[in-house]
């Protein structure tokens, strides 16, 4: 790990305070676990460090009339713990869930799971964020069992490590972002971006930016998420679906359907959306949603099978919101 | 000559017990040391620079920007220029600093220029392999064209199991001090007795100046034997910076490329039977790699040698990949999978229950009534009988249940081992000699034996292992350990006792050969009121100490130890069908191993063995870059090991019966570890109604196999 100045902040301005206007000089330190990763590694090279574990405003979950207010450093443990979470939101307890292991539920943070990097072999071996070689991509016709089976046109194929950025999608929240200058709030499917080079980011977070709090509207939705992976024990997600129904008496209003760990970004099924307005949701019905929110994959040469899981997700996550079992 | 033999059965008051291991509360607590938590002051850090090229030549390395960081203490060029290098994560150079991290730094700062040559990392398929595969030659036995057109069945299959790593928890390294003379090594190894004289030898020193301590290991499975090149190097370190310790554990990036590899196997088989299931034909074509040096070469077909009609060809490829170690009973997991899996298609193709097909052909194994017993005793504990099915006779809706079994042997036997037993006038027992405790439980079983054979509970005996300066042992490797120290243990406890009896048989009134050692006393045989406290006894030694020593004779071992085993497995899984997911709902696994000193032990080593195989069924995998020759997944993350929740019910059942314990003792590690890969992947097939034909089962691989896309 390169040597590097540590701060650590008391509060949200002096934090925003400290970040630079360029990534890579200085990086944010929630959880750790995958920050202190990349600085072992040396895909992060920072010079100063920014501890924001003691700024007590970016902890809590609280619930007022307009929604949810969670803040970035609460835990993921804490997320799934939250009474109100789990009446509300069982969608964000599962995806919470699914993060495998209790030492990283334990450490790592709300903030920190929206804000990881990618998992891609090439990337974690040193072949950059892209992964190429030689100026060519060594994805397509490489090792790509976990890569993108949708919006890999290129020149990313990795696939987006969030859990829960998937079921914020689903259930409209929003983000606050906060720099020296000002704040912002940015839907959480915009937080999320496709990098065009190997110098931008997979988030529309800015590197003087600290990402504060997440909002998430006081909606009723029959929200759920399923995740397949292959083990139990800590393992990533091969694919997720995190679903979110506004009903109309035993109909589907209208349904949100974001898939996870299947594109650079997760994954908006706007065909599935689309085929459950109107509907009730049964077997059929969702096996059907399955298959339009995968209509469009283009898998790489070894992840075929994850369009046939992402199917299954779909199917397995919408039967599981509209029992009100997620 | 003393009577060596283990007391009966019957008899035995602490061998055959179900004792608990003596240091697992040390290990559970943390006060068990190992060498990466030895420390000592003024201790320095040694990194290696590793090659990031499957196959380069080195055309220049420049050093001086790293000698001159501050805390570097030392940096050796290790790859000359000139010298070829033959697979991604070889050795280049090595530093040592006052800190990891000042050592990781230096490492960055040599410049080494590479000429960068052509690779080949990848065998699956032969094809492609070209050059780099080398035929052993064809093998022939009986009639095979006329065994196939006679045959009622023939069945023929393609068959892949991948290059896995030991993935040993505690990385290679040690800690090693080479002060003047004398080098203080501190190693994580099997072979405690002989890796001081391995270094010693790379060294080109008397292997009398090293001296090898180490308490405990944390996994070794075959890839520990060596002094390596780290050892040599942490060496040349230490001296090059005035004898300071060295610290150097490999990081978990360069255990899992260079530290060593079991070879993968595929093979496409062509098996014939008669219509009653009687084997009368084999044909192998395998291929495998262990790495630049080929290896691997799976014994076929495996256990049922003499199927009477063989024909085999086998090549070794040579991979720029890091090589083969001794993997947990080397050859014999890929042996069992390629014939397993072949034999149990036969059974489905005959419509056939594949216990009865196995039991059918106990025959051609080399032991028949052994095999059948296991397999009714296997059934029994699975209720096989009752659960069975037909192959992809398994219900509707996605969820699958399926059964498979497979079958192992392995040798065993006992190391040459040698034992000190000393008894002091006060009482106290010294039990020394120089081997390791893998974790197997050796230490425990060496006091079993010791306390059993003075008559003396566990707490009376004071073990020493771990220590080159102690009588010799042999490496734990080849299931070897436990039937020389426990034979070794033996023969000097008997020793000693008899110089007790000759010390102590005039104050009894008694001769020395009517003397037995009993519930802590001297006595004349059979009559405790003739008797000496122990404690009373020693005192009659004066200031004489007791010091015998016993050793275990490797080609008469006189029925204290054996050779050959035996297992059967079954597996009870459930498919996902729709995502491919496996999970292990029950395994069953039987097995023999003669006399079995601490059946606690041996199913803990049996449940160890079976979920080291399940990793290796359904997850584990050593994934290379084709373009890059790199490992892809060197890391915990994507080479994947099952946790808790993967694991399923295990039934451990240790065949002890008389017939097996007058054998002797024979060692499990290996044969405890088998025959799983091959139980599980028979037991998707029976649940899906199609074979996965390559190992791991991993979601990909059986979506493909149900969509009849066999890769």
């Amino acid at each position: 790990m390169q040597a590097f100045e540590y701060a650590s902040p008391t509060t949200v301005k002096e934090a925003a305070a400290l970040l630079q206007n360029k990534w890579g000089e200085v990086d944010v330190l929630a959880g750790g676990t995958d920050q202190l990763t990349l600085m072992k590694e040396r895909l992060a090279t920072p010079s100063k460090l920014v501890n924001v574990k003691g700024i007590k405003e970016l902890g809590g979950i609280s619930a007022g009339k307009a929604g949810f207010r969670i803040g970035a450093a609460v835990t993921l443990d804490e997320l799934m713990e939250n009474a109100e979470v789990r009446k509300n939101y069982p969608s964000l307890v599962a995806a919470a869930r699914g993060v495998s292991s209790p030492q990283i539920r334990n450490m790592g943070t709300v903030g920190g799971d929206l804000c990881q990097r990618p998992r891609c072999w090439y990337y974690r071996n040193g072949f950059g964020l892209l992964g190429t070689k030689d100026g060519k991509s060594l994805i397509p016709g490489g090792e790509n069992r976990y890569h993108a089976i949708l919006g890999n046109s290129g020149p990313a194929y990795f696939v987006s490590a969030s859990s829960l950025g998937p079921a914020l999608i689903s259930l409209g929240a929003k983000v606050k972002l906060v720099s020296a200058s000002g704040s912002r709030e940015v839907a959480a499917d915009k937080f999320f971006v496709t990098p065009q080079n190997e110098n931008s980011r997979e988030i529309a977070l800015l590197p003087n930016e600290l990402l504060t709090e997440i909002l998430i509207p006081r909606e009723a939705t029959k929200n759920a998420t399923y995740e397949l992976r292959q083990k139990e024990a800590l393992d990533w997600p091969l694919v997720s679906a995190s679903v979110a129904l506004k009903m109309k008496g035993s109909t589907v209003a209208s349904a949100r359907v974001v898939l996870g760990h299947v594109a650079p970004t997760p994954w908006a099924a706007s065909q599935a959306e689309q085929l459950l307005a109107g509907k009730s949701i049964t077997e059929s019905v969702a096996e059907e949603a399955g298959k339009a929110a995968l209509a469009s994959a283009t898998p790489l040469s070894q992840n075929a099978y994850k369009v046939q899981l992402a199917r299954v997700a779909v199917k397995r996550a919408l039967l599981a919101a509209a029992s009100g079992r997620a | 000559m003393p009577n060596y033999s283990w007391p009966p059965m019957e008899k035995r008051r602490l061998m055959g017990k179900r004792l608990e291991r003596l240091d697992g509360l040390a290990k559970s607590t943390g006060r068990a040391k190992y060498a990466s938590d030895f420390n000592a002051p003024g201790m320095l850090f040694g990194e290696f620079l590793t090659c990031p090229h499957a196959h380069a030549r080195v055309t220049s390395i420049d050093i001086s920007e790293a000698e001159k960081l501050p805390g570097v203490t030392a940096v050796r060029i290790i790859a000359k220029p000139g010298t070829e290098i033959q697979w991604a994560g070889a050795e280049l150079a090595s530093v040592a600093a006052t800190s990891e991290d000042i050592a990781r730094d230096a490492v960055r700062k040599i410049k080494v220029g590479y000429e960068v040559l052509p690779h080949l990392v990848k065998e699956d398929d032969i094809s492609k392999a070209g050059t780099r595969a080398k035929a052993a030659g064809e093998t022939v036995t009986g009639d095979l064209e006329k065994a196939f057109q006679e045959a009622d069945v023939t069945h023929e299959g393609n068959y892949g199991i991948p290059v896995i790593t030991h993935c040993c928890l505690e990385p290679h390294g040690q800690v090693i001090e080479w002060k003047g003379k004398e080098i203080n090594y501190r190693p994580s190894t099997q072979n405690v007795t002989g890796v001081g004289g391995d270094l010693a030898k790379s060294l080109q020193l008397p292997a009398t100046d090293v001296h090898v301590k180490m308490d405990y290991i944390g996994g070794g499975f075959g890839s520990k034997f060596a002094a390596d090149l780290w050892g040599v190097e942490s060496a040349h370190l230490s001296k090059a910076s005035g004898g300071k310790p060295v610290k150097m554990l490999l990081d978990r990036r360069t255990e899992l490329t260079i530290a060593g590899v079991r070879p993968s196997a595929f093979a496409k088989i062509k098996v014939s039977a008669k219509k009653d299931g009687t084997l009368t034909g084999w044909q192998s074509d395998s291929w495998a790699t262990g790495g630049f040096g080929g290896g691997g070469s799976p014994p076929l077909p495996y256990v049922f040698i003499n199927i009477p009609n063989q024909k085999k060809n086998h090549s070794a490829i040579s991979t720029n990949t890091g090589g083969v170690r001794a993997w947990r009973a080397p050859n014999h997991q890929q042996a069992t999978y390629l014939t397993c899996c072949a034999l149990e298609d036969l059974a489905a193709k005959l419509k056939m229950d594949p216990v009865e097909l196995f039991a059918k052909n106990a025959d051609f194994t080399a032991r028949p009534e052994v095999y059948r017993s296991q397999l009714k005793k296997a059934s029994e504990l699975m209720d096989w009988g009752k659960k069975w099915h037909q192959r992809g006779d398994s219900g509707t809706g996605p969820i699958k249940r399926g059964l498979g079994l497979a079958i192992a042997t392995w040798g065993g036997g006992g190391h040459n081992s040698q034992c000190r037993a000393v008894i002091h006038p006060d009482g106290a027992i010294d039990i020394e000699l120089c081997s390791q405790d893998l974790g197997t439980g050796t230490r425990t079983i060496i006091t079993q034996v010791a306390a059993e054979t003075l008559g003396l509970p566990m707490s009376a005996i004071n073990l020493k292992i771990g220590d080159n300066s102690l009588p010799p042992s042999g490496p734990s490797g080849g299931s070897t350990t436990v039937g020389g120290v426990s034979s070794s243990t033996r023969k000097a406890t008997i020793n000693a006792l008899e110089k007790l009896y000759e010390a102590v048989a005039a104050s009894l009134g008694a001769k020395q050969e009517e003397l037995e050692a009993v519930d802590g006393r001297i006595q004349v045989k059979g009559q405790p009121d003739k008797a000496l406290t122990w404690k009373a006894a020693c005192q009659k030694l004066g200031v004489k100490v007791i010091s015998e020593m016993g050793q275990n004779d490797q080609k008469n071992p006189g029925g204290l130890n054996a050779q050959g085993v035996g297992g059967i497995n079954m597996a009870d899984v459930e498919v996902d069908t729709e995502t491919g997911i496996v999970k292990m709902k029950k395994f069953v696994a039987v097995n023999d191993c003669g006399l079995v000193v601490n059946p606690k032990l041996a199913e803990s080593q049996i449940h160890g063995g079976v979920i080291m195989g399940i990793c290796s069924a359904l997850t584990e995998e050593r994934i290379l870059d084709a373009v890059t020759g790199r490992v892809l997944n060197a890391d915990m993350e994507f080479y994947k090991l099952s946790g808790i929740g993967d694991i399923g019910e295990i039934v451990a059942y240790m065949d002890i019966s008389p017939e097996h314990d007058k054998r002797g003792i024979v060692g499990l590690g290996e044969p405890s570890a088998i025959a799983i890969p091959a139980a599980i992947a028979n037991a998707v097939a029976n649940a899906i109604g199609v074979r996965v034909p390559r190992i791991p089962l991993t979601p990909d691989r059986v979506l493909a196999a149900l969509e009849g896309r066999n890769a």
